[in-house]
């Protein structure tokens, strides 16, 4: 036990003798969490202060477009621009000025209106209600194409999420011509009600709660658990860099003939360095409640669940250290061990679904995800934050979480053992 | 006593053995040196007695005791004073001593009175709270060898421990270990210091390509060849005056 004291005593030496590398272990991860929080924030507002300035070419001038824009407009989303030509239009949003632009076609209003009356008409007749005329003496209006310009280097989920707006919009201007045109056809009152045309199925989104409080997923809820999973991850670098230090140094091979176990050694480490995660994390937690609302943006809610949040952040920070004391063991030089550990994190992030949910991946991908801890350790922040489950739900990932820990120090250990067997 | 028998060491992505089927005795209170020229085999047996590496082939024990059985024990009782200065520059000369102290098992006011002793008889006291990468090398030198012997071994070994360092730290290093020796420790080091070695050493072993050429008191090997007139003489007769450059 004395002998992990001093080593415990130790490492803490040497951290708190490197202030610039100790200053950059506490504040980048704050840096981080705050720049991403912010520019992740606007895609969880329904109501957005930053307007995307889209271009707005209208052929049309009719009810349809009209109904397009407004709907544009309530979204609030946009900044919609007019412009008279459709080349011009398309020459911005190419060369990358705008986003998007929207060509509303020339007489899409009375084409859609004639469309729906010759379909009511049509139908009507059927039921003899309506004069029938065969359908081939009818003109059949020219089918109408609402043009969309993206810029290219614009996203494939902005363009979705704006085609899908669009097709929405238009799917519901044909519904409720279609009632007008009904209406027409049943009676010569416009003032009469005969059809409600509102939605009859709305949604209603139920999130958990705690106690009276729902909790209402944000930006904050979702990036302060896994950027600072992700901090925690990158506990792997200065880890491992400290241990390649102590091979060039020569201290480790001092240390090889004392009688002192290789356990002690990376017991030692183990303490500080979750130490370290944990004081990182507390920050984070202050950063998320305290000053990330003075930025205008969502406070980070945590009330009753920080011994359980703590908990989650021993395991990930176990976690984390076991893969450091394997990478340190296994490099040899800071070159190996600092782009490796950098990069191994990125791809764990990636692989745990911080950047991208896991649920969209491929299905090998996701079969892969199960296996990255960072999965396990933002399933469990997930679980704490947004789901609002009790210490026993997230036993599955907190074992998870400490195996891993347990393996790759045992790896290391061995590795170590055989490498050095004398 | 240290007792070798039939040790070899081939290193992995080398063609040649560089510690050949060696047997020695070295006798209990003895400041043995070991001379050969650079790739010889010096540290790679010191490597293999002090557990850093591990035989090829055949056995030693030092004072009855193996690695294989009685590992803890058997670092307890040696200590080793490696070529580089193997510290943590960014921690105090007292701090390094103490963490290496007690990784030993010292603890207490016996490690903080050792650390003091020893640093006061090797002019370092006043320094005791500077970090080490202040230090010239001799200092660092001096702070390496405390390291190495806070524990009181029966055995030290080093490698080299003069190497770069002035005279007056030299000195004063050497003087340290003459102390040591007369307290019983015996004494086990490689050096390219040949006059150092003659005056130091009760005996010496001259080593080549893996192999123990010649072996005695300094004294007996120059008187042995009549043209030597210093252990140096004795080393180039027998090992040649080519270059053993080697990468």
């Amino acid at each position: 036990m004395h002998k992990l004291w001093a080593s415990i005593y130790k490492e803490l030496l040497l951290l708190f003798r490197d202030i610039g590398g100790l200053a950059i272990l506490f504040v980048m991860p704050l840096v981080l969490v705050v720049t991403i929080t912010m520019i992740q924030d606007s895609t969880f507002r329904s109501i957005n202060d930053n307007k995307i300035p889209i271009l707005w070419v209208d052929n049309d001038k009719g009810e349809v477009s009209k109904s397009i824009y407004d709907g544009l407009a309530a979204s609030k989303s946009f900044t919609i621009i007019d412009k008279k030509s459709d080349s011009e239009a398309k020459e911005l949003v190419f060369k990358g000025k705008y986003q998007l632009a929207i060509v509303i076609p020339p007489n899409l209003s009375s084409g859609l209106e004639k469309k729906v009356n010759l379909n009511v008409e049509g139908l009507l007749s059927k039921f003899g209600l309506e004069e029938e005329k065969p359908r081939s003496e009818k003109e059949d209006p020219e089918k109408k194409e609402v043009i969309l310009y993206f810029d290219p280097a614009t996203q494939m989920t902005f363009k979705n999420s704006i085609k899908n707006g669009i097709d929405k919009m238009i799917f519901k201007i044909e519904t409720q011509t279609i009632y007008k045109a009904f209406q027409a056809q049943i009676t010569d009152d416009e003032t009469e009600a005969i059809f409600d045309t509102e939605s009859f199925i709305t949604f209603k989104e139920i999130s958990p709660s705690t106690g009276e409080n729902e909790i209402i997923p944000n930006s904050v809820q979702h990036n302060v658990p896994a950027w600072t999973l992700f901090a925690i991850f990158f506990i792997i670098v200065p880890l491992s860099i400290n241990m390649v230090k102590e091979k060039s140094q020569g201290t480790f091979v001092r240390l090889r003939t004392n009688p002192v176990s290789y356990l002690i050694v990376l017991g030692g480490k183990t303490v500080v360095y979750l130490a370290v995660c944990l004081i990182q994390f507390g920050l984070m937690l202050g950063i998320g409640v305290y000053l990330l609302p003075t930025l205008g943006l969502p406070s980070l809610e945590v009330s009753g669940k920080i011994p359980l949040l703590f908990l989650v952040a021993i395991f990930a920070g176990l976690a984390a250290i076991g893969l450091g004391l394997l990478l340190g063991t296994v490099a040899r030089t800071q070159e190996q061990s600092a782009p490796f550990g950098a990069t191994f994190v990125v791809i764990l992030a990636a692989l745990g679904g911080v950047w991208v949910p896991v649920f969209i991946m491929p299905k090998f991908m996701q079969a892969l995800s199960n296996l990255s801890p960072m999965n396990w350790g933002l399933n469990a922040f997930y679980d704490v934050f947004l789901r609002n489950v009790g210490i026993l739900d997230v036993i599955p990932e907190l074992a998870l979480l400490f195996l891993f820990f347990v393996i790759t120090t045992a790896i290391s250990i061995a590795y170590n053992e055989r490498k050095n067997a004398v | 006593m240290i007792q070798i028998s039939h040790l070899s060491k081939k290193y992995k992505n080398n063609e040649e053995y560089s510690v050949v089927d060696l047997d020695l005795k070295i006798a209990e209170g003895e400041i043995f040196g070991l001379l050969g020229p650079n790739g010889a085999g010096k540290t790679t047996l010191i490597s293999m007695l002090s557990s850093l590496i591990k035989p090829t082939s055949g056995s030693f024990s030092i004072n009855g005791l193996t690695f294989q059985k009685n590992a803890n024990q058997l670092k307890r009782s040696i200590g080793i004073v490696p070529q580089e200065y193997a510290l943590y520059p960014t921690l105090t000369a007292y701090e390094n001593l103490h963490y290496l102290g007690s990784m030993y098992g010292l603890k207490g006011k016996q490690l903080k009175e050792k650390i003091h002793s020893h640093l006061e008889i090797l002019g370092l006291k006043k320094f005791y709270n500077k970090k080490v990468d202040t230090f010239s090398g001799g200092m660092k030198r001096r702070v390496n060898l405390i390291a190495s012997i806070l524990h009181g071994p029966k055995v030290l070994f080093l490698d080299e421990p003069t190497v770069g360092v002035d005279v007056q730290s030299k000195n004063v290093i050497m003087e340290h270990l003459k102390k040591l020796n007369a307290q019983g420790t015996t004494i086990i080091y490689t050096s390219h210091h040949l006059n150092e070695a003659e005056q130091f050493c009760s005996k010496v072993a001259i080593i080549d390509h893996g192999r123990i050429i010649i072996e005695g008191a300094p004294k007996d090997l120059i008187s042995k060849y009549p043209e030597s007139r210093n252990l140096e003489d004795v080393f180039l007769t027998l090992t040649g005056k080519a270059l053993r450059d080697h990468a």
